[in-house]
């Protein structure tokens, strides 16, 4: 039993442009409550907008999920804030190619996936054409 | 606050930046800054990103077009206002916004257009001011 | 009394319990408030009655749902105790970061077992009952204190953590040498979590400032993994983006060895054996030249 409890989860829409604004909000809102530092807030939120984004736009609309995270099995126990990209979109051909382009001419073209892998400790992604996409991302608080 | 909003300090205007920036703002940004940039006869711009706890790759995408416009309608421009979880976020994404200069502050803005014309003028090709060597 | 736990199975005497609370509720809130209130071990401004009272409500009618819906007695697991353990949690975090002191924590949920007692004994039951009854409570009452005192160690831990943040942070010292230049001299060993908070630092302090040059001195460290190095750029690479410049002073040989093999284009950073050297060229950067403007320092 861990002792941080009452970790609830929650399900955001990621239909129009305007949801990824407020996707950001309540990412940003449930990184500070878990206790995440200012820089940390701010590389989950950035990813969680570049990953709402897509899923908005290539993904065909989604959904996000907002869950708190505990680790015990290291030697310090952890907490982490997960979030959680849902849809049933397209999904993307060429993984490796996704995860290793990156913002080739640096204006935005390509899902920016490796950038987004690199804010977060954790990062997880199936995809299956033509059936969805599901990334999933994660960052432990630090504790010293 | 969606869109921007532009104030004329001098011959420099400063158009600062609201976070909830989506798609149809982000045009209206780059429409809103151009007009003013004609209608001021090409003063330098200063687009004040202060107000922004994030820069993803999409607001890289709209500073950095912005920008281009600006250039292209003949007036200078430099972003300033970066916070420093914003810089270190960017760094940690890749995405160094080549090519744009940058400042702390607006008055340092302002020193870095003045430097930015006086390099064009004596014909630097890509002044990247600053650069301590 | 009817049929309670005469039965000997833990679901009659969840069932007598639960009946005990719905029958003597307020008279055991209002005892068992009044042991918390009195007690030595309470301090200062959590002796306010109304939140106590108000906080013994919510666990007492926690407590008696989740023996309800259970059926359960003598353990607190399950999805049906889990407002109850929440409850508990909640008020044994917040003591940890309050600085309670242990027994105040634990002190809590003992007068909550000695309140049942009274209400079971004011219940004039037979000896056998009555033992039945008061073991289970003290059965349930234990295991709510050990999960309370995880809770409260976790967060005394939690606490500490985070000050030995704040201590690091603090040994981050950073200079103002000169109108527009802070310097960040860094003594000691520089591991991966430190080159963090002193790359934080660096840039807060350049807002603070307003500097226009960060100077970096790391000739008081001994050696540079190549984890650090990268940090040292990104600091670097930061600095620029915010409009500023960050001159590194003091590095080594092995260090500049370190560097050169993560392959890093020598030409972006900028570097000076000392940090007077450094010195001498930030202000080179921040003065104005004959122009009246800023040059460009070259």
């Amino acid at each position: 039993m861990t002792g941080f409890i009452g970790a609830e989860s929650e399900t955001l829409p990621l239909m129009i442009t305007s949801d990824v604004v407020h996707a950001r909000r309540r990412v940003r809102e449930r990184a500070m409550a878990v206790g995440l530092d200012l820089v940390s807030q701010t590389k989950i939120v950035t990813a969680a907008s570049e990953l709402a984004r897509n899923t908005v736009i290539y993904g065909g609309g989604g959904q996000l999920h907002i869950d708190v995270v505990t680790d015990d099995t290291s030697v310090r126990p952890r907490v982490g804030l997960r979030i959680t990209f849902v849809d049933e979109g397209p999904g993307i051909a060429d993984l490796d190619r996704a995860m290793t382009g990156g913002w080739s001419s640096g204006t935005g073209l390509g899902l920016g996936l490796p950038g987004s892998q690199r804010l977060v400790h954790e990062f997880d992604i199936a995809s299956t054409p033509g059936q969805g996409t599901r990334i999933t991302a994660v960052l432990w608080r630090r504790d010293p | 606050m969606s869109r921007v909003h532009i104030v004329q300090v001098g011959s420099v205007l400063v158009a600062t930046l609201g976070d909830e920036l989506d798609d149809e703002s982000a045009l209206g940004l780059q429409t809103d800054i151009g007009e003013r940039v004609v209608r001021s006869r090409g003063a330098g711009v200063l687009l004040d990103i202060s107000a922004l706890d994030i820069v993803d790759s999409f607001i890289c995408r709209v500073l950095g077009d912005t920008a281009k416009v600006v250039r292209v309608l003949g007036a200078e421009v430099a972003i300033v206002g970066m916070r420093p979880a914003v810089a270190i976020t960017l760094v940690e994404l890749g995405l160094p916004l080549d090519g744009v200069t940058t400042a702390l502050t607006l008055d340092a803005g302002m020193a870095a257009l003045t430097r930015i014309a006086a390099a064009r003028k004596r014909g630097d090709a890509s002044p990247r001011t600053g650069t301590l060597r | 009394m009817t049929a309670h736990g005469a039965d000997g199975s833990d679901t009659g005497r969840a069932r007598s319990l639960v009946d005990l609370i719905d029958r003597r509720g307020s008279e055991i809130l209002t005892s068992w408030v009044q042991l918390q209130v009195t007690s030595d071990h309470v301090h200062g401004a959590s002796r306010d009655q109304v939140t106590i009272t108000e906080r013994s409500e919510a666990v007492l009618g926690a407590l008696r749902e989740g023996l309800a819906t259970s059926g359960r007695a003598h353990d607190p697991v399950g999805p049906e105790f889990e407002p109850l353990r929440a409850l508990i949690a909640d008020n044994a975090r917040r003591g940890a970061r309050q600085g309670a002191a242990p027994e105040e924590i634990a002190h809590g949920l003992f007068a909550l077992r000695d309140a049942l007692f009274g209400a079971m004994q004011a219940e004039d039951l037979e000896s056998g009952a009555l033992n039945d009854a008061a073991v289970t409570s003290a059965q349930l009452i234990d295991a709510l204190a050990l999960l309370s005192f995880d809770v409260y160690v976790r967060g005394r831990e939690e606490v500490i953590l985070r000050q030995n943040q704040q201590l690091m942070e603090l040994s981050t010292p950073v200079v103002r040498l000169w109108d527009g230049i802070v310097a960040v001299p860094l003594v000691g060993t520089l591991d991966s979590a430190r080159a963090q908070v002193v790359m934080e630092t660096l840039l807060q302090s350049i807002v603070d400032e307003h500097a226009q040059v960060a100077i970096l001195d790391i000739t008081g460290v001994p050696t540079v993994d190549t984890l650090v190095a990268q940090h040292l750029l990104k600091t670097v690479t930061a600095t620029r983006l915010m409009g500023a410049d960050c001159i590194i002073s003091g590095i080594r040989p092995q260090t500049a060895q370190t560097i050169v093999q993560l392959g890093i284009d020598l030409a972006e950073i900028v570097t000076r054996a000392t940090l007077a050297d450094a010195l001498v060229t930030a202000i080179a950067r921040v003065t104005p030249g004959p122009d009246g403007d800023v040059t460009a320092g070259r």
